[in-house]
C-alpha cells in the first residue's frame, strides 16, 4: 500500500495525542500529577493539539476536503466514520475537563470523571482508527489480530513520554511517566516484534489462482498487463518495498522508535530533575519519529489482493 | 446509507464466458466511451496522448496462461465490478456516497457527496474502484444504470455497453436472484464461480470457466501405412532417400 505522508500523520499524531490526553485522564483520577491548574490547562490542550495535528492532516489526502464534514454520518456501519464522530466527541470531556481543572481543581469529582471520560474517549478514537486497518480483508498484513493492540500500546507509549516530557520542562517529577514510558514501549515493542513474525510467518490465503478462478486447469501466470503504465489501482495498492530496505528499516524502527526512546526514558529517571528537561523531550520526538517510520513500513509492507491480477505475489 | 440492505429479490450481473473471450479489449473500450459521458461523466483521461497516459477504467482485461506444458491455456480475463451481496467497499464508506441498491444489488457511488477518502478501493479485493484525480471522487462500474433502464433506447440496446459491444458474445447481462433466467441457466449449466470466494463478498458477477479440451499429442508427421495410390507411393518413396 502506498504510504501517503498525510495518512500516516494522521495516525502518528492522533495516536499521540490521544494516549497523552488517556495517561492526563488516568493519572489525575490516582492524584499523581502536580496540583498546578496552568498544567492542567496546558497539557490537556497540547494533547488535543498533536491530535488535531492529526486530524487536520487526514483531511490533506481527501478528494474533497470541503466535504469532510459527512464523514460523521454513517457511524453504523464505517470505522472511519466511527473515528470521525468520536475524534469530535473527545473533545467535549478533554475541554470540559481542562476547564474543571482550571476552575474548581484537579481533585474533586467532575474534574475526575471528565478527565475519565476524555480518556476513555481518546483510546476509542484509536481503536476506531485500528479497526479502519484491522477490517480490510484484502490487506492481509492489516487484517490481523494485533494490530488494534499495537496501535493502542504505540499510543499510550508515545503519549506518557509526551506526558513525562511535559512534567519534567515544567519542573515537576517525570519520574512516575517515564517508569510507565519504559513499561509500554518495552510492551509495545513486544507486540510489534510479534507483528513482525507472524506477517512474514503466514502464507496469504488469496492466490493467483483463486483470484482468476483458473486454479483449476494449473498455476496461473500473468501474460499480458490490461495496460502498458501504471494507473491508480498500481500507485495506490501496488506499492512495493524491497525486502532488504524492508529489513534496514526495521532496524531503524527498533533504534528510534524503542531502544533511544526507552533509553532516554531511563536515563531521566536516574538523572533525575534538571538534565530530565533535556533527556525527556529529546525521547518524546525521537520516538514519534521513529513511530512515523514504523507507521510508514505498515503502509508499505501492506500488500493488496488486487495486485494478485497483475501477476504479483501478496 | 452505506449499511446493507436486505438481499432483495433482484440480483442483475454479469456472467462472463473465459472460453470464448477473445481479449480484444472492446468491452473495455466501450465502457470508456459510454461512462465518460453517462451517468459517471467525465472519467478523466490524462496525458491521453503524450507520454504515460493515465486516466479511469471501469474495466480492465488481463490475460493469462494457467497450467503447464499441452494442457496449458491462454485466458482473457475482463476484470470490473461485481456488484457484490456483501460490498466491504459500501460498509466502509463514510459518508453513505457508497451504496448498493435494494431494487437491483447495483453497487452505485454518489458523485455529489463522495469525499474521496478512498477506502472503497482499499476495502475491494478486485480492484474494481479507480479514484478520479481530476474530478476527486470514486468511479466504479455501474452496470450501465442509465442503459438498462433507459426507455429512450431501443430494446435489445437496454444492456451493459460491455455486454452490447462484445464480438464474441463472451458477456451476458441478466438477473442472478432468478434461478430461471437465461444468465442463471448459463451459470448452472458451465459451472459459473466466484472469483476470490474466500473473501466472503458473495459476487454476483460469475465467470464461466474455458472448456476443457481434448489434447492432441500426435506429432506432425504421422507415418502412414503403405498403401493406396502407387504414384503418391513412389513420390513417398523418392522423397524418404
Amino acid at each position: 500500500m502506498n504510504p501517503t505522508f498525510s495518512v500516516i500523520v494522521l495516525t502518528v499524531a492522533s495516536g499521540a495525542g490521544y494516549g497523552m490526553l488517556a495517561w492526563l485522564g488516568v493519572l489525575n483520577a490516582f492524584r499523581l500529577l502536580p496540583d498546578s491548574p496552568w498544567f492542567g490547562v496546558a497539557t490537556v490542550l497540547v494533547s488535543l493539539a498533536l491530535s488535531a495535528v492529526g486530524l487536520l492532516s487526514s483531511t490533506l489526502h481527501l478528494g474533497h476536503p470541503e466535504r469532510a464534514w459527512r464523514a460523521v454520518s454513517q457511524w453504523r456501519s464505517s470505522w472511519l466514520s466511527r473515528e470521525a464522530v468520536m475524534a469530535l466527541l473527545t473533545n467535549l470531556p478533554a475541554l470540559g475537563f481542562a476547564a474543571a481543572w482550571f476552575l474548581a481543581g484537579r481533585a474533586i469529582g467532575v474534574t475526575v470523571v471528565l478527565g475519565l471520560l476524555a480518556a476513555a474517549c481518546g483510546l476509542a478514537t484509536v481503536a476506531c482508527q485500528a479497526m479502519i486497518y484491522a477490517t480490510l480483508r484484502p490487506i492481509r498484513q492489516w487484517c490481523n489480530k494485533l494490530v488494534l493492540p499495537i496501535l493502542l500500546l504505540l499510543a499510550l507509549f508515545s503519549g506518557v513520554a509526551w506526558l513525562a516530557a511535559a512534567l519534567a520542562v515544567a519542573g515537576h517529577s517525570a519520574r512516575l511517566a517515564a517508569a510507565l514510558g519504559v513499561v509500554f514501549g518495552i510492551a509495545a515493542l513486544l507486540a510489534k516484534l510479534m507483528y513482525w513474525r507472524r506477517i512474514d510467518a503466514v502464507l496469504p490465503v488469496a492466490t493467483m489462482e483463486s483470484a482468476t478462478g483458473l486454479g483449476g486447469i494449473g498455476p496461473v501466470r500473468s501474460l499480458e498487463s490490461p495496460h502498458t503504465e501504471e494507473n491508480y489501482l498500481l500507485r495506490e495498492m501496488g506499492y512495493a518495498i524491497a525486502r532488504k530496505h524492508a529489513a534496514r528499516l526495521r532496524q531503524i524502527v527498533l533504534a528510534l522508535g524503542f531502544f533511544v526512546p526507552v533509553a532516554l526514558l531511563l536515563a531521566g529517571i536516574v538523572a533525575g530533575v534538571t538534565p530530565d528537561r533535556i533527556l525527556l523531550p529529546i525521547a518524546a520526538v525521537v520516538g514519534l519519529l521513529g513511530i512515523y517510520i514504523e507507521r510508514w513500513l505498515f503502509f508499505a509492507q501492506a500488500t493488496h489482493t488486487v495486485t494478485l491480477y497483475y501477476g504479483r505475489r501478496v | 446509507m452505506t449499511s446493507i440492505p436486505p438481499p432483495g429479490a433482484k440480483k442483475l450481473g454479469l456472467v462472463i464466458d473465459l472460453d470464448t473471450c477473445v481479449g480484444c479489449h472492446a468491452c473495455a473500450v466501450n465502457c470508456k466511451e459510454w461512462n465518460t459521458s453517462g451517468h459517471s461523466a467525465p472519467l478523466t483521461d490524462f496525458s491521453a496522448y503524450q507520454d504515460h497516459p493515465d486516466g479511469v477504467w471501469l474495466n480492465r482485461v488481463h490475460t493469462y496462461e494457467a497450467g503447464i506444458g499441452p494442457d496449458s491455456r491462454t485466458v482473457h480475463f475482463p476484470r470490473s465490478c461485481l456488484h457484490c451481496e456483501d460490498p466491504p467497499c459500501v460498509t466502509v464508506c463514510p459518508t453513505g456516497a457508497s451504496y448498493k441498491r435494494a431494487e437491483d444489488g447495483i453497487v452505485l457511488v454518489n458523485a455529489d457527496i463522495c469525499i474521496g477518502c478512498k477506502l472503497c478501493s482499499w476495502a475491494c479485493p478486485y480492484g474494481a474502484r479507480e479514484f478520479d484525480d481530476d474530478q476527486g471522487v470514486m468511479r466504479k462500474c455501474t452496470l450501465c444504470i442509465d442503459r438498462i433502464y433507459n426507455t429512450n433506447l431501443p430494446e435489445q440496446e437496454r444492456q451493459p455497453a460491455c455486454v452490447n459491444t462484445c464480438p464474441a458474445r463472451a458477456r451476458h447481462f441478466g438477473d442472478l436472484g432468478d434461478p430461471d433466467s437465461a444468465v442463471s441457466k448459463l451459470v448452472a449449466e458451465r459451472g459459473g464461480f466466484d472469483l476470490m470466494p474466500e473473501m466472503d463478498c458473495k459476487p454476483v458477477n460469475k465467470y464461466l470457466p474455458p472448456r476443457r479440451r481434448p489434447v492432441s499429442m500426435a506429432p506432425a508427421e504421422v507415418p502412414r501405412p503403405a498403401g493406396g495410390n502407387s504414384v503418391l507411393r513412389w513420390i513417398d518413396r523418392v522423397l524418404s532417400r
